[in-house]
């Protein structure tokens, strides 16, 4: 301890802005932040202990107290819990000896709860000391546990699991799955590292975003905001520091394809940012990318390091006099409200992920106040292929306001989860005849913040003008039982990771789960549906899109399937007051009573 | 030298120095905005919402908008109004306001708003969080059963070697502002006056020091919030 953070520190030249890095740094040494910790750091960067708590504390994987010698954090999202979870978790903790949220008594083992982790392909997965472990068996779940007490390491634990494509890279080596089962014409499609940056340099900068926008690229964040608008913006806004940061965050639930993109195309990504940054006239790039994702940062140091030995990175790229760019991989530490551009920002600035109030935006004032642009990764390979083929090979592709095409992640009750690119403009009953999909009775588009829709929509397409999505497809079967299976899985995913600035959203999230758990035990009332609608309108007024939408769970399914609410709503006798729980009122009576 | 735009409230052409903060601008033309989170002379946050109006139409944050030649501003509508009604009773709901035992009752900004919009019946369930007092620092005492985690005191607050003395802590619905332990440890009377000043309730309050001002004379006994302002 006496010598690790002041040497954690100095690496970063003891600057404040790189606490992520500091705090993820001195965790992997340490095992945990306690309070001598915090308060070591806080002296060392001549900052106050509260500054560095307050930081510490926002993030999900920072622990203020140990959390075992193993730590396993499993996945609680709706798709791993249509896939058995519910099992995996009582083999872990009969095994461990102990509950979820806790460690077990020797210190070996703990075991904790954690948002959907990106691999929504193959669950239930988790995460054991940064090592992904992919569709768990309840046997298999004991054997780690005995085999982590026996001594083993979680390596050996591993063992010669290997996934395909590069996650068989010995520096991945990792178990997971690219499921790769449609390659479109633009992101999965023949690709020639470089050949892009040596086309872009014949360009003058403000060449390459008229391409750009000529066509007329949208964002695939989720927002589709254009992009050559966004670049033209940074390029102009006054300074001469600017900054690219790529959004590898990804957290919102049944989300995966960027994982699939930067295991199997990093360099396309990267090559991205390098144009995005000829563009807007940045020298640095950053990549953010979440910590669930640790498992790639050798692989994809390296890929920087081999883009640089090949000219492609650095000084003089392409050999072009002017053109230097860098980029740098910026790890997160478990936020989902981290992926919103303003709030990914402050984050890489050693903060918490609290969004900005905006104006100014990102591209005036971002990235330590520089002017800077944020893109998805996938917008950031799709611009590569504009410059490759040119806008009216884009424009050929896709929809009228929808060009080229979009990488979805599907997942949930069909027969082949995984990852397809099409272009813009499939209907929903096309993917499901796609994936191997039956007997189907919702599919959340877009994720917990998207929309729920009915059997009625499935005609609907993917497309900004209709269907927008930042592409993600869980397919909920039959089978489910709707509201405690998943609209009350995703309240409870709201109400975790609201940053808790806007007083609607820190309030709201948590007073709705309460209400719709009431309905879900049959002590709902009318009023109740009423009040939900009402608090929708509420959280629209909130600062960033993750309050706005967080009662999309719920708004949307009360639209399409009324009639699952209504079930469950006592109606009828004004007298009866269905919201009295008798039986909590009388608890503490009951307690008393029985002592005597 | 200043420049003046002008700008409509309600309908309404008034004149404002270019680029002040909306809510002050329209304070000054005698228009009232409620606001909870926005304290004068400190970088306003937008957090609690509840100056939101609309801007040539659209829900904005009156706190962190700046007048502009042009701008058309809306400050009360049914649904603005039942919105600000909204926010104050959920603030209620989410902590624990026992008003009659809080030395900041008649000068508490969340009492005194919620009488100018008659928050009586509840239409939020209230959570009974538990929470604590925290009574150890010198010359403070936190009750984190009244903090409606506003941040005022974290973005005005600051010890003269300008350390932060207040910080935001967890996430989500656990927000917990923490009083820094170090820096608590030796401050000025008039810091902590200061501080508890800048609190828009009860939650910070300067130990042995009490109930000077008795209840029924202090600032919003007198003149309720805004009465003084058209709305
Ligand atoms: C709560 C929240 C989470 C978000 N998460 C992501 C994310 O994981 N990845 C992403 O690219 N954009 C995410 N966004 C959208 C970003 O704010 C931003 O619009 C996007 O990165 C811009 O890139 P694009 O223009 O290339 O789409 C999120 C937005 C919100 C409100
Ligand atoms: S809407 Fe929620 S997540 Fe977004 S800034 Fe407000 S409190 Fe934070
Ligand atoms: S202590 Fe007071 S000033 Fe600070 S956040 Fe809480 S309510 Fe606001
Ligand atoms: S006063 Fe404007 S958001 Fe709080």
């Amino acid at each position: 301890m006496d010598k690790t953070i002041p040497a954690v520190i100095k690496k970063y030249n003891g600057d404040e802005t790189r606490l992520m890095d500091i705090l993820i740094d001195i965790q992997a040494e340490l095992g945990y932040l306690s309070d001598a910790t915090i308060a070591r750091i806080a002296k060392t960067l001549n900052i106050p202990q509260v500054d560095v708590e307050q930081t510490v504390s926002f993030y999900h994987f920072f622990a203020r107290e140990p959390r075992g010698r193993y730590t396993v954090y499993l996945n609680d999202s709706v798709v791993a819990q249509f896939h058995g979870r519910a099992a995996v978790v009582r083999a872990f903790e009969e095994a461990a000896g102990c509950a979820f949220g806790q460690v077990s008594p020797d210190g070996c083992i703990g075991l904790f709860d954690t948002a959907c982790i990106g691999m929504s392909d193959q669950e239930p997965a988790a995460l054991i000391n940064d090592v992904v472990f992919t569709s768990l068996t309840p046997a298999w779940a004991r054997e780690i546990v005995a085999g982590l007490r026996a001594g083993k390491t979680v390596a050996e634990l591993q063992g010669d699991r290997l996934g395909d494509g590069q996650n068989a890279h010995p520096l991945v080596h990792a178990m997971v799955c690219n499921h790769i089962r449609r390659r479109g014409s633009m992101v999965f499609d023949d690709y020639q590292p470089g050949a892009a940056l040596r086309r872009v340099v014949a360009l003058s900068s403000s060449e390459v975003i008229a391409q750009v926008k000529a066509a007329s690229v949208r964002g695939r964040g989720g927002a589709g905001f254009p992009t050559g608008m966004k670049w033209e913006f940074a390029r102009k806004a006054p300074g001469d520091v600017k900054y690219i940061f790529c959004n590898a965050d990804e957290g919102e639930p049944g989300t995966f394809k960027d994982r699939v993109i930067l295991t199997e195309l990093p360099q396309l990504v990267f090559e991205g940012m390098a144009i995005a940054g000829y563009a807007v006239g940045a020298r640095q790039g950053i990549l953010y990318i979440r910590n669930e994702y640790r498992y790639l940062r050798a692989y994809l140091e390296q890929v920087l390091s081999d883009m640089r030995a090949n000219n492609l990175l650095g000084p003089l790229i392409v050999g072009q006099a002017g053109f230097n760019f860098e980029i740098k991989i910026q790890y997160g530490a478990g936020a989902y409200v981290c992926g919103e551009e303003s709030a990914l920002i402050e984050s890489a600035e050693g903060k918490r992920g609290e969004p900005r109030d905006r104006p100014p935006f990102p591209v005036e004032k971002g990235y330590l106040q520089r002017p800077t642009v944020v893109n998805n990764v996938e917008t950031l390979c799709s611009v590569v292929k504009v410059i490759l083929n040119g806008p009216e090979w884009y424009n050929n592709l896709g929809t009228a306001e929808s060009k080229g095409t979009k990488v979805l992640s599907v997942s949930g009750d069909c027969e082949w989860p995984g990852i397809y690119e099409v272009v813009w403009g499939f209907s929903v009953n096309d993917i499901l005849k796609m994936v191997g999909a039956r007997d189907v009775q919702a599919v959340q588009v877009g994720g917990p913040s998207g929309a729920c829709i009915a059997p009625k929509e499935f005609n609907r397409i993917l497309a900004y003008e209709d269907l927008a999505t930042g592409g993600s497809l869980i397919i909920i079967g039959r089978q489910r039982d709707l509201l405690p299976e998943v609209v009350l899985n995703f309240a409870r995913f709201f109400r975790d990771e609201s940053c808790g600035s806007c007083v609607p959203c820190r309030a709201l999230t948590g007073m709705a789960q309460i209400v719709l758990e009431k309905i879900i035990a049959g002590r709902g009332t009318p009023t109740d549906l009423d009040r939900l609608s009402a608090w929708s309108a509420i959280m629209k007024r909130n600062r960033c899109g993750l309050g706005q939408t967080a009662l999309n769970p719920i708004v949307t399914t009360l639209k399409n399937f009324r009639g699952l609410y209504d079930q469950r709503i006592k109606a009828g006798d004004d007298r009866f007051e269905p919201a009295f729980d008798l039986a909590a009122a009388v608890r503490d009576y009951d307690r008393a009573v029985a002592g005597t | 030298m200043a420049t003046f735009v002008k700008f409509t409230l309600d309908g309404k052409i008034y004149l404002s120095e270019d680029g002040a903060p909306l809510v002050e601008a329209a304070r000054a033309c005698g228009v009232f905005i409620p606001t909870l989170c926005n304290y004068t002379g400190i970088p306003p946050k937008g957090a609690c919402r509840i100056c939101t109006v609309l801007i040539n139409g659209l829900p904005a944050t009156a706190c962190t908008t700046k007048v502009v030649e042009g701008l058309n501003v809306q400050t009360s509508t049914p649904e603005l109004e039942s919105f600000r009604q909204a926010i104050v009773e959920i603030l209620f709901a989410e902590g624990n306001h026992l008003c009659p035992s809080c030395e900041k009752s008649g000068s508490c900004e969340l009492q005194a708003l919620a009488y100018r919009y008659r928050v009586t019946v509840p239409h939020f369930p209230y959570l009974f969080p538990r929470r604590d007092v925290e009574a150890w620092h010198p010359k403070l005492l936190k009750d984190h059963n009244r903090c409606i985690q506003c941040k005022r005191c974290i973005r005005g607050i600051r010890n003269p070697a300008g350390k932060a003395l207040f910080a935001f802590g967890k996430r989500g619905d656990r927000v917990v502002i923490n009083i820094d332990p170090v820096t608590s440890q030796n401050i000025s009377d008039a810091l902590a006056q200061q501080a508890m000043d800048i609190c828009p309730v009860g939650a910070i309050l300067r130990k042995g020091k009490g109930f000077d001002v008795p209840i029924g004379r202090r600032t919003y006994d007198r003149t309720p919030i805004g009465a003084e302002l058209r709305s």
